[in-house]
């Protein structure tokens, strides 16, 4: 890609491409739905004066979500679901917004340590609570067991429901689940993927449950 | 998605004051409370619920599970229904509740819904979620257009000329057939719904749903003491085997003693307005050896009165295959 001769203002990628109109879209976002964090991202005590003096958003209100351990202190339009703030306004993008109406599960998160459904529920109904993201289980070169199992059979093909799947499958190994494959389908029945990874990903999930 | 204001109440005497000022009851009302949200959010996405304001309950002290001092259970109305369908005593004592919770939605949407939500749960019909059609339930007097248009997953009991639209729960089918009551904190006091008086059937009025008046808040739901030796069943049937709402279910809950039927509560899902108890069916099998002429009869029975649409007529013989089924599952586990 660095090498590419087209590449450049005026020939952009489509990375450069996409990244140039994402931030232009990010921009038009935050002044909808104002990221007043800062406690983990620019280090300040005073996050709450920089929140109340950010763009004045009519119906604002102020929020705490704890999300993979970090605080973030953010004042939302009462309308922002979960899954909108997470992608908008915290800039998590790993948790995907695929039907956006609780029947797809590409946005599934923990709260408190359960999976939910981040497209159905409203953020200022968090405030105050713990969210992991798919962000939150590992990094590149630690990957979270599930993660690296996903990995190792093959769980996915374009990787859209990826996230969403393992962290539907990653809250499975802490409830009642029976041993057999039929069980964990049951169970990961609220995630669906469209290229039909379903054998793979049953497979990662057995070897996980196997292992621990 | 309309902008509202966002009320969390520090008590159920403030909530219910902040819903008073609603100008109609709670299904699809300007004042809303919400727990879970899945189904509420989903719907105001839709702009078919367009609530001028949110009351959130999730932080009320609504959300035990307790044994009452006759015998029964108490379950408060923010419990979520994964939690209700794992609880010991459920699991023990009210199987067909933990079965009909555990067959609806998926674990995810489980995590989040909540008893008072299951209960107030909405149609899944087309024509009611789309706001570009006409819809009785949703703007009365626009017209059905399911009973001309797509109508195969919609109701063969219960219905009239203005609403054929199923009520989707598998929970409120298992509270039919177990005879819960339904507990109101409202403007003018509490006051305790058998759950089968608390649905309203459409008639010409199908935007009402329950008998809820403004301000009106479900705190909990009670299960009475059951006899013993009773056996349960909760059977779903639909159109994938996970995660779909029922074209026919039935809650079986039985007694049998020396080869008779002495007790039957029974109640049909995915076929009817409201969660359909079934008391044609219930006097059909009490008194009668518990056998498969016997459940045959009772189902037919139950489904004597249905009347079908243009594309649901294999409801009917589904939902009898369904009960006739689940009272042989039940008196044969």
């Amino acid at each position: 890609m660095r090498d590419n001769p087209h590449s450049g203002p005026l020939n952009p990628t489509r990375r450069t491409f996409l990244l140039t109109t994402g931030s232009t879209a990010a921009a038009t976002i935050i002044a909808a739905c104002v990221p007043a964090d800062a406690n983990s991202a620019a280090g300040h005590s005073d996050s709450t004066a920089a929140g109340a003096d950010g763009p004045n958003i009519e119906g604002a209100v102020p929020i705490i979500l704890r999300i993979n351990g970090k605080d973030y202190q953010l004042r939302v339009d009462p309308r922002t679901t979960l899954l909108d703030c997470l992608r908008e306004t915290v800039a998590l993008t790993g948790t995907k917004k695929g039907c956006d109406h609780g029947q797809c599960g590409a946005c599934t998160v923990h709260v408190n340590g359960r999976r939910v459904n981040s497209c159905l529920s409203l953020a200022v109904m968090h405030d105050g609570e713990e969210i992991t993201t798919i962000e939150g289980l590992g990094t590149p070169d630690a990957l979270h067991p599930m993660q690296a199992a996903f990995v190792a059979h093959d769980g996915y093909q374009c990787g859209y429901c990826t996230s969403g799947q393992i962290m539907s499958a990653v809250a499975l190994l802490k409830e009642p689940c029976g041993p057999d494959d039929a069980a964990v389908k049951e169970l990961m029945s609220g995630n669906i993927c469209r290229c039909g990874a379903y054998a793979h990903i049953v497979a990662a999930i057995q070897q996980v449950r196997k292992n621990s | 998605m309309h902008t509202f204001d966002f009320i969390r109440p520090a008590d159920a005497a403030a909530a219910v004051a902040a819903a008073a000022q609603a100008k109609t009851a709670q299904q699809g009302a300007d004042v809303r409370f919400v727990a879970g949200g899945t189904t509420l959010v989903d719907l105001m996405k839709l702009n078919v619920e367009t609530p001028a304001r949110l009351i959130d309950i999730n932080r009320l002290p609504l959300d035990k599970v307790e044994a009452t001092p006759d015998g029964g259970l108490k379950i408060g109305a923010t419990v979520r229904n994964s939690d209700l369908a794992h609880h010991p005593t459920v699991q023990r004592d009210y199987a067909v509740l933990s079965q009909a919770l555990l067959a609806g939605a998926s674990a995810q949407l489980r995590n989040m819904a909540t008893t008072a939500g299951n209960l107030l749960q909405r149609t899944r019909c087309m024509y009611f979620r789309d706001t570009a059609m006409p819809c009785n339930k949703r703007e009365p007097g626009t017209g059905c257009p399911a009973i001309t248009g797509s109508n195969r997953t919609l109701a063969v009991l219960g219905t009239s000329e203005h609403c054929i639209a199923t009520n989707p729960s598998d929970m409120c089918v298992a509270m039919a057939a177990l005879e819960a009551t339904i507990h109101v904190q409202g403007p003018k006091g509490s006051r305790a719904i058998p759950i089968g008086d608390f649905y309203l059937l459409p008639g010409s009025t199908p935007n009402r749903e329950t008998v809820l008046e403004p301000g009106d808040l479900v705190t909990h739901v009670t299960l009475p003491a059951l006899r013993s030796g009773s056996k349960q069943v909760y059977l779903k049937l639909r159109d994938r085997a996970s995660y779909e709402f029922a074209l026919a279910s039935a809650a079986v809950v039985i007694t049998i003693a020396g080869g008779n039927v002495t007790h039957a509560r029974i109640a049909l899902g995915g076929v009817g307005t409201k969660p359909w108890r079934s008391p044609e069916a219930e006097a059909a099998l009490t008194g009668k050896p518990a056998n498969a002429a016997n459940f045959r009869k009772a189902a037919e029975a139950a489904m004597r009165d249905a009347k079908p649409q243009s594309e649901n007529k294999f409801k009917i013989e589904l939902a009898r295959r369904c009960l006739a089924h689940a009272l042989q599952l039940a008196t044969t586990s």
